[in-house]
């Protein structure tokens, strides 16, 4: 697994971190979506050690409640995922429809297993729980978009193809 | 031939949804100008006289819980409206957002004023981030035209804001007070009730918490609230969103009157299953919901005749599973979700939900005791009864069912 970054906190992407913060008028209490939009901003999906300490102190609250709150939601990450961390549903609707031959089908593709991220961080493979999407199970999300009815190969691999 | 009925879903595909001008001029707010002749009092007598029952999966009375809304004594009071749609199989409200969010609104609005709240929080999940743009929009556009902010519709004090925030990824959420945490900034873990947060909720204030379909009926129901009433049984008026999935030809969300049976629903609207095949089970209500056998199928689908078949309605879902699943294959895939969505903090969720992972393992594999059978059943039995919230009561509602309606699955070899 790839370690965290150091020194990634660039004076574009504090820019970009305290443009954010402003937008939620530095509310403490809005951490949880703030984290959310970094994590978006951030090229390998996470938050970074760097990032979560300069929070804290941008608004005001303990380190150690940035991470209880990192920790608690499975959509927050505090390792470097992939440029496109590409999210299968593990939930039964897609189970039934046979979501083991997306796992197995991206897997055999990308050449890594699950939570790997593919030698150039491009893709990034992981399980999650049902997202919404069963009326066209079985389905992955990748970066808030969902693709479905992923049953053929060629569904397969028209979705990585729109991931560039 | 079986229909669906448009009460809920009128709106759909009949405006732009980015567009509040669209949206009045197909009657929109219409509800807003009545709803602020009335006293807050009828407004609730309305809703209960349509015997609106809430959609996020408790079913409470909704006219009643206005009315007990309205009598705490705080000045300052909040609205919630539960757009966290967590419960595997369960995509409804997803589709009242995508395709009607100034209803929505609106509803907030008027529960905003029956209430007597200065603020309303749509509480969304993660997973449904692509929709922020709609209900932002559909806020910002609210206030430009005055149906929301100070005043609102020139009624002197009627002052009301509404705050979109997300989710996580933490079905928990879904709980009224872990959401209220969540709202709050931290992690999303349940409080210990009392206080309820009816009297003691977000920001230590009264709070009435609503799922989107219940706040979506509410513009329809002041505006015409007796053709809701023509729809249904007598003892269950009404229509009903229903998201069938699974292995069904059509899967989607159907808006049906109450009372049709589950065999229209799977088999007219849903299209039946998949290559014809034979039903293993249906789950209704999401994973934490019952499970039955093809039995079911002539039920009509109402609150009591569903409780009355051992099952419920629960978040509305309705999964088919056909006979290429096992019984204990399908257990395996509902208790990994909840293994994953436990939040750990009491004894009962944390250590049964782990034991009975284990269990199943066992089971699966054939080499499970009598005794372990019976374990089973304890530890289900001890969660429903002892866990803090309805995480951990309604985890094992299927495990409970399957023992019942699928002993052979447990059979020891
Ligand atoms: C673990 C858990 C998850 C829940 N998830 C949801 C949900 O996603 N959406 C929802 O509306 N209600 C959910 N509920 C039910 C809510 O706690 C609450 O009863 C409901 O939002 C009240 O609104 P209603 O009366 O309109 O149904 C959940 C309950 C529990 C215990
Ligand atoms: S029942 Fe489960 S989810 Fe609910 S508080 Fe206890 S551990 Fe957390
Ligand atoms: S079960 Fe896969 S998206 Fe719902």
């Amino acid at each position: 697994m790839m370690r965290d970054e150091k020194g990634m906190m660039t004076p574009e992407l504090r820019a970009e971190i305290d443009a954010i913060l402003t937008a939620s008028g530095n509310d403490g209490s809005k951490l949880v979506g703030i984290l959310l939009d970094i994590q978006d901003i951030i090229p390998m999906h996470y938050i970074p050690e760097e990032v979560a300490y300069y929070l804290a102190e941008k608004l005001n609250v303990k380190v150690s409640n940035v991470y209880d709150v990192i920790s608690f939601y499975a959509s927050l990450y505090d390792r470097p995922r992939g440029q496109y961390p590409i999210q299968m549903c593990e939930s039964i609707v897609c189970g039934v429809n046979d979501n083991g031959f997306v796992f197995a089908t991206l897997q055999e593709m990308l050449g890594i297993g699950l939570n790997e991220a593919t030698a150039d961080g491009k893709y990034y493979l992981e399980c999650v729980p049902c997202f919404g999407a069963c009326d066209v199970a079985p389905a992955v999300r990748v970066n808030g978009k969902v693709y479905g009815h992923l049953n053929s190969r060629e569904k397969i691999e028209a979705m990585l193809a729109e991931l560039v | 031939m079986t229909k669906t009925v448009t009460f809920m879903t009128r709106n759909f595909n009949k405006y732009d949804v980015m567009s509040i001008d669209e949206y009045i001029a197909i009657g929109g707010f219409t509800a807003l100008k009545r709803a602020i002749t009335m006293d807050g009092e009828d407004i609730a007598r309305e809703i209960a006289a349509c015997q609106v029952k809430g959609r996020g999966g408790a079913a409470y009375d909704m006219g009643k819980k206005w009315s007990q809304a309205r009598s705490e004594k705080n000045p300052e009071k909040v609205i919630v409206c539960n757009a966290d749609e967590g419960e595997p199989c369960t995509f409804k409200d997803r589709t009242l957002i995508q395709n009607d969010p100034f209803n929505l609104l609106e509803g907030m609005i008027i529960a905003g004023y029956t209430m007597k709240a200065q603020n309303g929080y749509i509480y969304m999940r993660e997973e449904y981030s692509h929709l922020r743009p709609i209900l932002l929009n559909a806020i910002k556009q609210a206030n430009e035209k005055g149906y929301l902010g100070k005043n609102i519709l020139g009624v002197e004090g009627f002052d009301y804001q509404i705050h979109l925030y997300s989710g996580a990824g933490a079905y928990v959420c879904g709980e009224g007070t872990a959401l209220v945490e969540s709202i709050e900034g931290k992690a999303g873990r349940p409080r210990m009730k009392p206080p309820y947060i009816k009297q003691c909720g977000l920001y230590n204030l009264p709070t009435c918490v609503q799922n989107v379909e219940s706040l979506s009926l509410v513009a329809g129901i002041l505006n015409n609230g007796d053709t809701y009433k023509s729809y249904g049984p007598a003892d269950c008026l009404g229509t009903k969103l229903v998201s069938v999935a699974g292995n069904v030809n059509r899967p989607g969300v159907y808006e049906i009157p109450f009372g049709m049976t589950v065999r229209e629903i799977i088999y007219d609207l849903a299209g039946g299953v998949q290559g014809d095949r034979d039903i293993r089970l249906i789950q209704f209500g999401g994973a934490s919901g019952k499970i039955a056998p093809a039995s079911v199928l002539d039920t009509p689908y109402t609150y009591d005749d569903l409780k009355g078949a051992g099952v419920g309605v629960g978040s509305g879902a309705i999964l088919v599973v056909d006979e290429r699943t096992s019984v204990i294959d399908f257990l395996t895939t509902t208790q990994q979700f909840f293994s994953h969505e436990s939040c750990g903090q009491c004894a009962p969720c944390r250590e049964g939900n782990l034991h009975i992972k284990l269990l199943l393992q066992k089971v699966k594999a054939g080499t499970h005791t009598a005794s372990d059978v019976k374990l089973l059943k304890q530890i289900a039995e001890t969660m429903m009864i002892t866990s803090l919230c309805g995480l951990g009561q309604a985890a094992q509602s299927a495990l409970l069912a399957a023992m019942k309606h699928f002993p052979q699955t447990f059979e020891v070899k």
